[in-house]
């Protein structure tokens, strides 16, 4: 089989872009490595899943969403806090750096319940 | 718990600093002779109307022996202030009113000259406050009282705990009007310091009140949310915690949840209260006195 010029110069071409595109793609993903995400729903009165378990130093998303009303996601050993809105994804980025079992809460009033909605995140080594 | 203060330690260090604050530990403010300078006012929190559980079998008696125990004091308080959580939540704005009409039926038997209210989240965070608005007006205030200017917050109308800009606004141009050594008390529902954010104990933008507070001399500030007694410096500003009138919480961290803590039958109405502050406008000096719902 034999290619003429033009057609080796286009296939070239598209090897080149692809390979430039590859390499973005590697180098993005070198930088910043994909991080696990993990999904958190609110409801009232809930977080599902309320226990979270990380490891120390492995940064992770928390992606929250809600199933009804304005929610708010604190933990405060971590000064971090996040608004979960009704309709929308909300992502908290967490680079946990101490072990052990922390409180995490809603800390936007949510009704007859708000005070029991809380969930547990425990970090290990 | 960073920061906070047993009774005892407290007394030691109102007694070394001359913080104007000091407390009496029984029958108080009522031996003293009311100066010019003298007045007296209680301090009610939580009464939670409308709740119904185990944590109290007597839901609906104990806020009408709290006003039956404020009746009988010896000394009629010159105004009496609810810190918020006049009623429990309910989503449903027809019975969040009713709850409110009926509150307001039982405490007008109160007998003090002025009872004045401000909202807590169970009363305000799921409207912004418009219920509590339509039965007991502003939900931020000032008045001024023989001498000591007092300043009612508002953190529970805004469901994320806030103050808000506005309001802060509002507090400092209130402060540019006092001098220095003014005598400034706040009410407010919730803790204006971080008390234990775990447990949804603190108000987001406190701090910013407190910054604006913190150039006065004599401030105090007054507070409910946390169902107990509890006392807290922020430098030279002192925060006293009531307790509540339908269930205690348990000590900040203490327990695993901030769930009531059950009622106890052989000790009913243990630690449900309200409190009596004998101040002293000159001095602003602040004698706290706790009292029970039922005596023992």
């Amino acid at each position: 089989m034999t290619l003429n010029r033009n057609a080796l110069r286009a296939a070239v071409a598209a090897a080149v872009v692809g390979l430039s595109s590859l390499g973005a793609y590697v180098t993005a993903q070198s930088a910043e490595p994909k991080e696990q995400v993990i999904k958190i729903t609110a409801k009232r009165f809930n977080y599902t899943p309320g226990e979270v378990k990380l490891r120390k130093g492995v940064p992770v998303i928390l992606e929250f969403t809600t199933q009804d009303v304005f929610m708010g996601f604190n933990l405060p050993d971590f000064n971090v806090r996040a608004d979960i809105v009704p309709g929308k994804v909300m992502r908290l980025r967490l680079v946990p750096d101490k072990t052990g079992t922390f409180i995490f809460l809603c800390d936007v009033f949510c009704g007859s319940g708000h005070e029991e909605m809380s969930g547990k995140l425990t970090v290990i080594d | 718990m960073a920061n906070e203060i047993e009774r005892r330690d407290f007394l030691k260090l109102t007694a070394i600093s001359g913080l104007g604050v000091v407390f009496a530990s029984a029958l108080p403010g009522m031996a003293r002779a009311a100066g010019q300078d003298d007045f007296y006012f209680v301090q009610l929190s939580d009464t939670h109307w409308g709740f119904e559980g185990p944590p109290n079998p007597d839901a609906r008696g104990t806020l009408k022996k709290a006003v039956a125990a404020v009746n009988s004091l010896e000394r009629e308080p010159d105004f009496i202030m609810f810190t918020g959580d006049l009623t429990h939540t309910t989503d449903s704005p027809v019975e969040r009113r009713k709850r409110m009409s009926e509150f307001k039926e039982i405490v007008k038997d109160l007998k003090a000259k002025t009872v004045r209210f401000m909202p807590g989240e169970h009363d305000a965070s799921l409207d912004n406050g418009k219920a509590f608005q339509e039965f007991f007006g502003a939900t931020h205030y000032t008045f001024d009282h023989k001498g000591v200017h007092f300043i009612v917050l508002d953190n529970v109308s805004d469901p994320r705990a806030i103050i808000g800009d506005e309001q802060l606004g509002w507090l400092a141009a209130d402060l540019r009007q006092q001098k220095d050594d003014a005598s400034i008390v706040v009410f407010t529902h919730r803790p204006l310091f971080d008390l234990y954010p775990q447990w949804d104990w603190a108000t987001r933008d406190g701090a910013k009140a407190v910054d604006l507070l913190m150039p006065y001399e004599n401030v105090a500030v007054f507070y409910g949310h946390i169902h107990q007694e509890h006392h807290h410096m922020t430098g030279h500003i002192a925060h006293h915690a009531a307790k509540g009138l339908m269930f205690p919480l348990p000590e900040a961290g203490k327990a695993p949840t901030r769930a009531p803590l059950p009622w106890n039958p052989v000790e009913p109405y243990k630690g449900l209260g309200f409190r009596g502050v004998d101040a002293d406008a000159k001095t602003a000096k602040y004698e706290l006195s706790e009292f029970p719902v039922v005596k023992a």
